[in-house]
């Protein structure tokens, strides 16, 4: 293993519309465990950033606290970047934005970071419908402390000491489309094909768009018995295949068989999706809850886009910002002046 | 014993019970009272509770122009017979006791060294009224039209305010003037009005208002205003008495004054978060990005917010933060006032940490001090906590008018912009300390396209924000942060030092909403030949003259208002000079603002001088 990244840059590297290389996407080598799924989604958000020819500067990644949560340091070092506290990535991710709404944002969470220590600004982070991309890097453990259960964790999967889980776990797909997030995905760190589309449509999605993506930990969760091991979770996916392609660019995608679903996003670019179950509507929160657990009675993990709405209102549209963003606004815009605070000290008389 | 006889000088007191609209009609007496240009200092006294509980309102009125509580009933108004019993034994010998006297008075609540009056007032209600709401509000109202008589009230003025009260509501103008009318009326006929105890319009100009241009208004609402004259656009919060008012105020304002009158856009943002964890987070989100950001809580609030604290501490990231404090630990008593959070946001969060803290006096103080924090919190790139209190949150108190300076301009700090970046040969560092003073440049998000990217984190890292866990540059970042907190001490509102008329040895240090009647006190011990040099503080870390002050004085009397003495420690732990048996503390904690009365006593009694009559009488005369 090397400590550096050779500084050589092909000279026929493939440019995209903004004149950036794949290499400009990518960030510091990653210090996690050989083999972990968390550097497969750090390349997918790269890959899904350079071919949305996304300015690297024009994101901003937030991530809270655990293995998931280092990985911003390895993609994408050209934005700026806020590792926050353990759970509380969504609170900064929405002071933010607010802040500053045109920016892309991109928040990096794990299980632990997520569905324990920050639940609760999990749930109101989708509940607001904040303009943002949320990725769960969900391998049903706590890895920096050395393997614990994490609120993921199926029941009556085994711990790597043996330990059979006694709780309930907590599906985040299904707690997004309940609380109010507005494109929700499952996805596996091993299945870029799948992958990459998927976090290209959550980026182009306006709202809150959550990924739970399943990635084994090799070290503490990847034995037999454990329902997050690399091994279950290809023998349990039901796999929903997905294209993204951006506006103005051809589809290139074709699926053998089944129905495949166009969806057209806000920006113009389009969603193609193999569906599984005809019935199935994916902009309906109830039928697409359904299927999930449809599929979860017959031990299959569904994965693909399960749930978008396209028509809602995210927090600004609520919040009635102005469009300009509120961290350009000058002195001259925001202070009223004396005159007005004679009017009021009038008032006070 | 003989009636209280004094113009402009007494306390009044009001019993109510809550949720019966008595709020609205004692703030009448005090505006009433304010605009007769006598100076008056309201408070309500207030249950964690909205309707059925007992409530008080007290109003002192000082031709000298003292606005801290004396201690001490003159004039009881008891409307609620469920505290009669300890308000009858308030009210200081000679005083008065204004009641309803529908019912007979119970004998055992009858002292012989007071003075009764009683008006019939639910008597009078059932009589004219019909409506049960109705005969409620009005009983409010009569007892205020009865004391115009009683006091020597401009009864104009009470017209005038009820018009102002009631603009848009136009028929419910005449029937509270005849309710007043009615209690005018009433002790017109039945006492000599007015009494011994009873105010004058034009006396000579209060000792201590150079000119009476003042205005009536709560510290909460002139923070507000602060906010938005800072320039503050983005508000996170999460409801706490008696913070609230604070982002209520905030958003009233902002409604009138930054709404896009074209596109009828805000140009703020109020969000009501989850919790006080999550206002802090999203106040750090908001300032990284570089809007100027702030949150108002109290106590328990800052407990949460704590974790937060440490991050924006350690990576650098401005916030303000108002604490409206109020009595604790735990929900303590949510409605009663106090200056116990010094501790908590001083060291707020774990690891070495400490904060730069503001300590506001006067709702004007409230005003340029957050305006102020929003220039400290960028120049210094971490937080910066305002401590204010109940009393001073949520009590009208009378203010000079408001100012602000056209010619000033926002300090946005140290802030690399696109260009500044693009002309940059060498390596932008975060944490670099460029200058010497220990403050970095920091970058906005997005600012350049190559340039001036850095990760912020809470965990350590070298002077390029790149991860690190070397001991040397660990201790490096750390003591740079110290040394930041040092150039805080040039930059913070420097303290007040008041000296004697005579020289002394002795000394009064306070803050915030002890300084009214420490000052107070301190006159009155002036008069017996006590003579005491004053500071009063308005920051930490401790300026220069703080040390110097501690210094010169060997005996320094420390007056807060928690148990433990909590600023006296913090003056020992954060001075360079040996103050221990100096530092004396001076402590109320009763969740009631402390009074001049019981300072002037301590101070006396740590004197030795013990030829003082008793200020409350020991024993009561009891029929």
């Amino acid at each position: 293993m090397t400590y550096a990244k050779p500084a050589f840059r092909h000279p026929d590297a493939r440019t995209n519309d903004v004149g950036c290389t794949r290499r400009d996407y990518e960030g510091g080598l990653s210090t996690l465990c050989a083999g972990c799924g968390h550097d497969s989604i750090s390349a997918a958000i790269i890959d899904a950033c350079f071919e949305l020819s996304i300015e690297p500067h024009r994101v901003a990644k937030l991530s809270g606290i655990g293995c998931s949560s280092k990985t911003p340091a390895y993609f994408l070092s050209g934005s700026h970047s806020f590792n926050s506290v353990h759970g509380r990535m969504p609170s900064v991710a929405t002071g933010a934005n607010v802040a500053n709404r045109d920016l892309i944002y991109i928040g990096v969470s794990g299980d632990g970071d997520t569905a324990s220590i920050g639940m609760g600004q999990f749930a109101h982070v989708m509940r607001r419908n904040l303009n943002m991309t949320y990725i769960v890097e969900n391998n049903g453990c706590y890895g920096l402390t050395k393997g614990q259960d994490s609120a993921t964790m199926d029941t009556d999967s085994v711990s790597k000491k043996g330990d059979i889980n006694p709780y309930m776990p907590i599906d985040l797909v299904r707690v997004g489309i309940e609380v109010g997030a507005t494109f929700v995905g499952r996805s596996f760190s091993g299945d870029k094909e799948q992958l990459v589309p998927l976090i290209k449509a959550a980026i182009s999605h306006r709202g809150f768009a959550l990924l739970d993506i399943i990635s084994p930990c090799v070290t503490f969760n990847n034995h037999q018995g454990s329902t997050k091991s690399y091994a279950s979770f290809r023998e349990h996916n039901e796999a929903m295949p997905v294209d993204f392609v951006p506006r103005r660019e051809a589809i290139t995608t074709s699926y053998d068989a089944g129905v495949v679903h166009e969806v057209c996003m806000h920006d113009g670019s389009v969603l193609r999706l193999q569906k599984v179950n005809e019935e199935y509507d994916i902009e309906d929160p109830q039928s697409a809850l359904q299927a999930i657990a449809h599929h979860a009675k017959q031990e299959r993990i569904l994965t693909g886009l399960l749930y978008i709405n396209r028509n809602s209102e995210e927090l600004h549209d609520v919040l009635q910002t102005a469009t300009k963003p509120l961290n350009t606004m000058s002195q001259r815009e925001l202070c009223p002046g004396s005159r007005f605070l004679d009017s009021i000290n009038a008032g006070l008389r | 014993m003989q009636p209280k006889q004094a113009i402009n000088d007494f306390v009044i007191k009001f019993a109510n019970v809550n949720g019966t609209g008595s709020a609205s009609a004692n703030g009448m007496f005090a505006k009433a009272i304010f605009r007769m240009g006598i100076p008056v200092s309201p408070r309500n006294i207030f249950p964690s509770n909205i309707q059925g509980l007992p409530t008080w309102y007290e109003v002192r009125i000082s031709q000298d122009g003292y606005l801290g509580r004396r201690g001490g009933i003159d004039i009881m108004v008891s409307v609620n017979p469920q505290s009669f019993a300890k308000d009858v034994s308030e009210v200081d010998p000679g005083g008065y006791m204004v009641y309803d006297s529908t019912k007979p008075l119970d004998l055992r609540h009858v002292r012989r060294d007071i003075h009764y009056l009683g008006i019939p007032l639910t008597e009078m209600c059932l009589r004219e009224y019909t409506d049960s709401r109705q005969r409620q509000l009005f009983k409010n109202v009569i007892y205020v039209g009865a004391l115009a008589a009683l006091l020597n009230i401009d009864f104009s003025i009470l017209k005038d305010l009820v018009s102002e009260q009631f603009k848009g509501k136009e028929k419910l103008i005449t029937p509270n003037i005849q309710a007043l009318e009615m209690g005018h009326q009433y002790a017109s006929t039945h006492f000599e009005c007015p009494l011994g105890v009873h105010l004058k319009a034009g006396e000579q100009n209060p000792k201590h208002i150079e000119e009476f241009d003042h205005i009536l208004m709560d510290g909460n609402t002139a923070t507000a205003l602060g906010a938005v004259y800072a320039g503050a656009t983005v508000a996170a919060w999460y409801p706490i008495t008696p913070s609230t008012s604070v982002v209520d105020a905030f958003e009233k304002y902002c409604r009138r004054l930054r709404i896009d009158p074209g596109t009828g856009k805000k140009n703020y943002a109020i969000v009501q978060a989850e919790d006080e964890l999550s206002a802090m987070g999203m106040v750090i989100g908001a300032n990284w990005n570089g809007a100027r950001a702030f949150t108002a809580t109290s106590g328990p609030g800052v407990s949460l917010m704590s974790e937060f604290l440490g991050l924006a501490y350690f990576a650098e990231v401005p916030a303000v933060l108002v604490d409206v404090q109020r009595a604790g630990p735990s929900t303590g008593m949510p409605t009663r006032t106090q200056q116990s959070d010094i501790f908590a946001a001083a060291y707020a969060s774990h690891g070495d940490t400490k904060h730069v803290l503001f300590f506001p006096a006067t709702p004007a103080e409230c005003f340029s001090m957050t305006v102020e924090a929003f220039d400290l919190a960028e120049r210094l790139q971490t937080p910066i906590i305002i401590m204010s209190d109940l009393d001073l949150g949520m009590n009208e108190w009378m203010s000079p008018p408001l100012e602000f300076d056209d010619s000033y301009r926002y300090d946005r700090g140290k802030v690399l912009n696109g260009e500044e970046l693009e002309a940059m040969t060498e390596r932008f560092g975060r944490y670099l300390d460029v200058d010497g003073d220990g403050i970095p440049y920091r970058t906005y998000p997005g600012a350049h396209p190559t340039k001036g990217a850095y990760f912020t984190r809470g965990s350590s890292r070298d002077e390029y924000a790149a991860y690190t866990e070397d001991g040397d540059v660990y201790v490096r970042n750390m003591d740079r942060l110290l040394k930041k907190f040092e150039t805080a001490k040039s930059l913070v509102p420097e303290a007040k030092v008041k000296p004697a008329a005579e020289p002394t040895q002795d000394a009064l240090l306070f803050f915030g909403t002890t300084a009214s009647p420490a000052y107070e006190a301190l006159e009155t011990l002036e008069k017996e030949g006590i003579h005491l040099d004053t500071l009063r503080l308005r920051s930490f870390p401790f300026t220069q003259e703080v040390e110097d002050f501690i210094e010169e004085h060997d005996r320094i009397f420390v007056i807060e208002q928690n148990r433990d003495g909590q600023m006296r420690r913090l003056l020992l732990n954060e001075t360079n000079v040996e103050a221990n048996a100096k530092l004396i503390s001076v402590v109320e904690y009763d969740g009631l603002p402390v009074t001049a009365r019981k300072i002037a006593s301590v101070i006396r009694g740590a004197m030795g001088i013990n030829n003082v009559t008793p200020l409350v009488p020991q024993e009561k005369e009891l029929a």
